[in-house]
């Protein structure tokens, strides 16, 4: 299972990289990696801008979308197993309509803190994003003490909703910005560079970490809450572990690149449907999928009309709502 | 030594409270049964005892060790429970759910799954006699097996203590009894210690050593279900109407539910107007309009019976059967009698003889319908000497129906007071054990039926001086002793 997911992401990163305005052969690609990673001396067939395109521009492009697309898949997953809903999502708890809500925030105001330059966007989203997650948290437990997974979804809905009026809001009363606010809504992992990969990375490995520490625990919590208490869950804590580490991966990769959608949703589903609930396997596997299927519709955003580039977020959900819609059908169909 | 001790637990959510004061203990290997209507706050208890609701007052002390002081791992290590309604999770084995019980016994970020935890996988999944469908996904499961598959999850903790919240619920009655069984030889093999909530009182009687009443939060009663079943208590603690029954083999109450509301049975005039007579070749079949409960002694419905047709069937002197029951089934069934209703006695005597007795009291009427038949006729007192058993042929049968409703206690006296009437007879009618020469008082293959309406005036007693033992006495001996002189006659004229 692991041999194919990873094969299936080595090749959709080699593709990621050799595709685009200027084809690049693999074999080129691979020179180059050996010459940079083992100082093998690089062939003199291969042209020198070739390895500019691939250093500083293609790979970092590719990277970046694919611990974005596994950020938000595992969240899915996680969402979807600690919510006990298959409709949940890496925003339903509202976390990345916090981050959303910082980085408009910023576009709107022009706004540039004096020591991040240019990452002051990331920064203050993620720093949005994270204050979301600890208002949505206490907000749940003050309404009641269990946190039952109800009122999560309920309360994670309402600040969403919040916060989604006040992006409204601002796009109401912007100007010239609108184009960019709403090209930052709409997701996108170009021009990012490797610097917004090393901000994503920390957080990317300590929510991983969180929640593949959860694997058996979410397995547990998949049989409701009182049946993972018996079985000696202590059902409070993990709940926060599971819902810090997804919340974190969300924040995350949303204050890099905008709410791309679908990811997280459908992902997870499909890695269902091979390789069944259990979240030993579905995490990592949805991981590996996640991230390769964001690189593959990342490849399809800038080439379909090329030179022209389409928003991702509107590629992943091109493909991802019938995809979404076809699940949904077959489930319902089963039930009746 | 008591592995469980619930001292004055009282639980309230928000103002209402659901458990008042509880305090009960629990023993090692004992099955513990709580029971008590809708709301009374079982579940609550179970909850409390689970660690899946926190304390509020009161204290639940495990073997000297408060609850509160255990961790929700190692509690689950020690407790195992079954709740009433599980989640089915989409997707997963009957194995990986089984799996899941072993958590409490992992410990460290990455545990790895050792030769234990999989024997203890395997045999729980074999307790309850999934092991073909190991792979199966649960989704796919009955409910009843699906049940099973969660009791192995609880299994799989290796618990000393199991908590049950209606574990038969989704089981038909074969699944019940069979789960019931294994509790039962766990809790005695294995010291296991059950404490379960039951719907069904019948079965908590059967199962448990102990039960626990609860009434809107409050023990009102603790102790073996013998001192327990009591018809005014469960009247009290159920609202329901039940009357209480030994159990027919095992020395425990069986509780029978009774409806508050009967059907009229349709009255049309007397007793015997109620009745068809028909009589057909080798048989007198009476059918009644309504069921009679009967208590007899007849071949076919004996014991206590409920019976719309009564058979009296006459067979050729060389009747000779191995298994005269079976036989006489075919017979019934292939005259079109339903079995399960009818009442079914052999004679050999002619049925033509048969004589009928009536008595029309103040409140009620009395009917007897006998066969008589004395080649058998026997002295009861001195039987003893008889070397051996030679049957000829010829039996008494008797029938008494009863307008009236008869408790147990009158049935016995009916049927005393029958028989007492009988002997009278046969003593008037000089009738002689011929191996001893002594009056006889019966004959050795005497059969009897009382049956009653049970509608109208209600008969605490029978005996032979109250006035429904006085009707039964005069037309049982009046009918007898014409029986015997119709019998007389015909030997005589033959």
């Amino acid at each position: 299972m692991y041999a194919v997911a990873i094969t299936v992401v080595i090749i959709s990163l080699l593709l990621g990289i050799s595709i685009g305005s200027l084809s690049i052969p693999f074999s080129a690609i691979i020179k180059i990696f050996l010459s940079k990673s083992f100082g093998v001396t690089l062939p003199d067939d291969i042209p020198s801008d070739f390895v500019q395109i691939v250093m500083a521009i293609r790979l970092p492009r590719v990277v970046l979308a694919f611990f974005v697309g596994a950020s938000l898949a595992v969240a899915g997953a996680a969402f979807q197993g600690l919510l006990k809903n298959a409709l949940a999502d890496p925003y339903t708890l509202g976390v990345s309509s916090g981050a959303s809500v910082g980085a408009v925030f910023v576009i709107f105001f022009g706004i540039q803190l004096p020591l991040f330059g240019t990452f002051t966007l990331p920064i203050v989203s993620i720093v949005f994003g994270l204050a979301t997650l600890v208002l949505v948290l206490l907000f749940t437990r003050a309404v009641e003490r269990k946190m039952s997974v109800e009122t999560i979804i309920l309360v994670g809905i309402m600040f969403g909703a919040f916060f989604s009026a006040l992006i409204s809001l601002m796009i109401a009363l912007t100007g010239e910005e609108l184009r960019q606010i709403i090209a930052w809504l709409m997701g996108s992992v170009a021009m990012r560079g490797w610097k917004y990969t090393m901000m994503l990375l920390p957080f990317f490995l300590v929510g991983v970490m969180l929640l593949l520490f959860n694997a058996r625990e979410l397995n547990a919590f998949a049989f409701g809450e009182a049946a993972a208490m018996h079985i000696g869950v202590d059902v409070a804590k993990r709940k926060v572990m599971v819902l810090t580490g997804a919340s974190l991966l969300t924040g995350a990769a949303v204050s890099v690149s905008g709410t791309i959608g679908f990811v997280g949703l459908v992902v997870p589903h499909m890695v269902r449907l091979v390789c069944g609930p259990n979240y030993r396997l579905l995490l990592p596997l949805s991981l590996l999928y996640g991230g390769a299927f964001l690189v593959l519709t990342d490849l399809l955003a800038r080439t379909i009309i090329s030179p022209r580039e389409l928003p991702i977020g509107v590629i992943t959900s091109l493909i991802g709502a019938p995809l979404f819609a076809l699940l949904f059908f077959r489930r319902m169909r089963r039930k009746t | 030594m008591h592995v469980l001790e619930v001292n004055n637990v009282s639980y309230r959510y928000q103002r209402n409270q659901v458990l008042h004061d509880v305090t009960f203990t629990v023993t090692e290997g004992e099955i513990f049964g709580i029971l008590g209507p809708n709301g009374s706050g079982k579940t609550t208890l179970l909850k409390l005892l689970s660690k899946e609701l926190p304390l509020q007052s009161g204290s639940i002390v495990v073997n000297g060790r408060p609850l509160r002081s255990f961790s929700q791992k190692e509690w689950a290590r020690f407790a195992a429970v079954l709740p009433q309604i599980t989640d089915a999770a989409f997707g997963y084995t009957v194995k990986e759910t089984v799996e899941l019980g072993r958590y409490a016994h992992q410990n460290g970020l990455f545990p790895t799954w050792t030769e234990e935890d999989e024997q203890a996988v395997k045999t729980a999944i074999e307790e309850v006699g999934l092991t073909e469908k190991v792979e199966e996904g649960i989704d796919r499961l009955s409910g009843g097996e699906r049940q099973r598959v969660y009791l192995a999850r609880a299994l799989a903790q290796q618990p000393r203590l199991l908590l049950l919240d209606e574990p038969t619920n989704h089981m038909d009655i074969t699944q019940q009894i069979k789960l019931l069984d294994q509790l039962v030889r766990w809790a005695k093999e294995k010291a296991l210690t059950i404490v379960a909530i039951f719907h069904d009182i019948n079965i908590a009687s059967l199962y448990c050593d102990r039960l626990l009443m609860l009434k809107r939060g409050e023990v009102v009663a603790l102790g073996t279900p013998e001192e327990l079943m009591e018809p005014e208590r469960l009247n009290s603690v159920f609202q329901a109407q039940v009357s209480r029954q030994a159990h027919p083999t095992v020395s425990k109450p069986l509780m029978a539910f009774l409806r508050k509301w009967e059907f009229p049975i349709l009255q049309h005039g007397g007793l015997r107007e109620r009745f068809t007579w028909t009589t057909m070749k080798d048989c007198i079949a009476i059918t009644a309009s309504a069921p009679l409960k009967v208590l007899s002694s007849a071949l076919i419905g004996s014991g206590f019976q409920w019976a719309t047709h009564f058979v009296n069937r006459q067979v050729p002197k060389d009747y000779d059967c191995e298994d005269a029951e079976t036989e006489m089934k075919h017979y019934l069934r292939r005259h079109g009698f339903p079995v399960q209703q009818t009442i079914g006695m052999m004679t050999a005597v002619s049925i033509e003889d048969a004589v009928c007795m009536y008595e029309n009291g103040d409140a009620f009427s009395v009917w007897a319908v006998v066969t008589a038949g004395v080649g058998n006729a026997v002295d009861a007192a001195q039987a003893w000497k008889r070397a051996h058993f030679d049957q000829k042929i010829g039996t008494i049968n008797i029938m008494v129906f009863i307008d009236g409703i008869l408790t147990e206690a009158a049935y016995v006296q009916a049927i005393m007071t029958a028989t007492e009437a009988k002997t009278k007879a046969l003593y008037d009618e000089k009738i002689i054990d011929s191996e001893t020469n002594t009056y006889a008082t019966g004959t050795s293959t005497d059969c009897i039926a009382v049956a009653a309406t049970q509608t109208g005036v209600t008969f605490p007693y029978a005996g032979t001086i109250t006035p429904l033992g006085k009707a039964i006495g005069r037309t049982v001996y009046e009918a007898t002793k014409k029986a015997l002189r119709r019998y007389q006659q015909r030997r005589e004229s033959s």
